[in-house]
């Protein structure tokens, strides 16, 4: 990073909280500093990651993933946001702790994986035809409208708007949950859909 | 059949059904309410809850997700005013996560303050006072395993239950029960005389939420069907009757597919997946249909074995 470019607007100093900085000396912000200001001071403390692995072996999507999470950790740490943000490795993880639980450096992982996430999905460089962003697009903007999500809906607009086979292959399934008065087919909705959409308005300021 | 006294100790939770309880997890909400109503600590649904918003939200827009989380906690205080603690129990995994980030973060996340003031441009507030917690958590350390027992009319006796606690029930933000080697699950099922199975995958995620929720495996077949299918040939090896959960999305993910996996991997796989609040409450003698136990994909009746003849009086009603 050149010495003496400009900080970027919002973004906190590259050195800032860690050693310190020199006086007439600013750094341009790191993709570190910008994973601070997305997920949390917590997120920083990736710069300590030992790239021992634990993580990737904890994790049980990791086989599914081009970038296992010792590597995307690894990779944000060396600043190689491209490669980070058109991975499919955030939208391949289910969230499911492991790694953060036994990760020695006690560094968030999975709320990174839900920065990366966002980043990703604002600059528009998530995975195309990947379902995943598809149905928490779908998700939110369902939500957003009712105030309550429908499992069934939401599945088949996934299945159309990625591979519409699926709907054949599962057919079955959804047929007899059908029968036994676990699909619903009509949107559920709160009566407060006004006060939340303000509130969501409120939220993101 | 004994029923507990409606004492005056009666205490009633308010609670949070979430999306999936009139959909996939019918069965949960609805054994869930009979349950904790026979115990004498009856759940009242929070009028107008909204969508917990998953992990689905947050891949969006963070401070909203939070936001959603904060709107049910503050319908919770509201229903509830006064000074006390309010315990709002939520039963899905996901939306106990969701509600406990929600509940962190209104008490000291960077975002506290905006979120603080999105409440109040629709009128509520929150003052910190509405505590998520898990019905799993709720039946152990509230109405004990003691009033449990003594509530039990028809014991399980010999029944072989797995208990798959799933991966967000007992992480990141939750504290009733250990990590990696929780029990809390595995103590309810000895309580209703059952035999509590061990096995090495508890908390070993089971791609439900790979889906968000979606009633069909949606997003990732292939991975998920990989990893129910690891949990599932764990169970039976280990000779499990029946598998317990306290998840509508691990439920339906582990039971509704288990003929494909079959095809896909080539080894049968016949394994009934309930709701622990279904076998609690086929102990203390509910209704099968109130337990929604017709709703299960895979069900068949559960291999109680009768009792030695001198406990035989105790054990049928
Ligand atoms: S477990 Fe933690 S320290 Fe080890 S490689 Fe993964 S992120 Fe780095
Ligand atoms: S949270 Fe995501 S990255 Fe971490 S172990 Fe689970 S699936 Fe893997």
């Amino acid at each position: 990073m050149a010495v003496g470019a400009s900080v970027a607007e919002g973004l906190p100093s590259a050195t800032e909280g860690r050693g310190g900085s020199w006086p007439g000396v600013s750094v341009a912000p790191t993709f570190v500093d910008e994973l601070i200001l997305e997920v949390g001071e917590e997120a920083g403390r990736l710069l300590g990651c030992l790239q021992c692995g634990t993580c990737s072996s904890a994790c049980p999507l990791a086989a599914y993933m081009d970038l296992t999470p010792r590597r995307l950790i690894g990779l944000v740490r060396a600043g190689a946001r491209e490669a980070v943000l058109g991975s499919r490795a955030p939208w391949v993880c289910a969230s499911c702790y492991a790694c953060t639980m036994v990760c020695p450096k006690r560094i968030p992982i999975t709320e990174i994986m839900h920065g990366l996430r966002r980043i990703s999905m604002r600059e528009r460089t998530f995975p195309r035809r990947f379902p995943t962003p598809v149905m928490s697009r779908e998700f939110v903007s369902m939500v957003a409208r009712n105030g309550r999500s429908t499992e069934s809906l939401i599945s088949l607009k996934l299945y159309l708007k990625t591979d519409p086979l699926l709907l054949v292959r599962n057919a079955r399934t959804a047929l007899r949950l059908l029968r036994q008065g676990r699909l619903k087919l009509r949107p559920a909705r709160i009566r407060g859909r006004r006060e939340l959409r303000t509130l969501l308005d409120a939220a993101t300021g | 059949m004994t029923t507990m006294p409606a004492s005056a100790d009666t205490h009633t939770y308010p609670y949070y059904p979430g999306c999936s309880a009139d959909g996939v997890g019918r069965g949960f909400a609805g054994s869930l309410h009979a349950v904790f109503e026979r115990l004498g600590f009856p759940l009242v649904d929070l009028v107008d809850w909204n969508c917990c918003g998953a992990t689905a939200w947050p891949s969006v827009d963070d401070s909203q997700a939070l936001a959603l989380g904060a709107r049910n906690l503050a319908l919770a205080e509201r229903a509830r005013p006064g000074s006390e603690p309010v315990d709002l129990v939520a039963s899905c995994a996901g939306c106990y996560r969701a509600l406990l980030r929600s509940a962190e973060a209104l008490a000291r996340g960077p975002t506290r303050s905006r979120l603080a003031g999105a409440l109040e441009a629709v009128g509520l507030a929150v003052e910190g006072r509405a505590r998520p917690r898990h019905p799993v958590d709720v039946l152990v350390n509230d109405v004990g395993l003691d009033r449990i027992r003594a509530a039990v009319v028809r014991p399980l006796t010999g029944v072989r239950v797995v208990s798959y606690y799933g991966c967000q029930l007992v992480r990141p933000l939750s504290t009733f029960d250990d990590e990696h080697d929780p029990v809390s699950m595995d103590r309810l099922v000895e309580a209703i005389g059952a035999e509590p199975v061990d096995w090495p995958l508890k908390t070993r995620c089971c791609g439900g939420s790979c889906y968000c929720g979606g009633p069909v495996i949606g997003a990732m077949p292939e991975a998920t069907m990989q990893l129910s299918y690891l949990l599932l040939r764990e169970a039976s090896r280990r000779g499990a009757d029946v598998i317990a959960t306290v998840c509508p999305l691990c439920q339906f993910n582990l039971e509704g597919f288990q003929d494909q996996m079959a095809r896909r991997f080539g080894h049968p796989l016949d394994v009934p997946v309930a709701f622990l609040t279904q076998l609690i409450g086929i102990a203390l003698g509910i209704d099968d249909r109130r337990l929604g136990l017709h709703r299960l994909l895979r069900w068949r009746p559960l291999p109680i074995r009768t009792v030695e003849p001198e406990a035989a009086g105790h054990a049928r009603r």
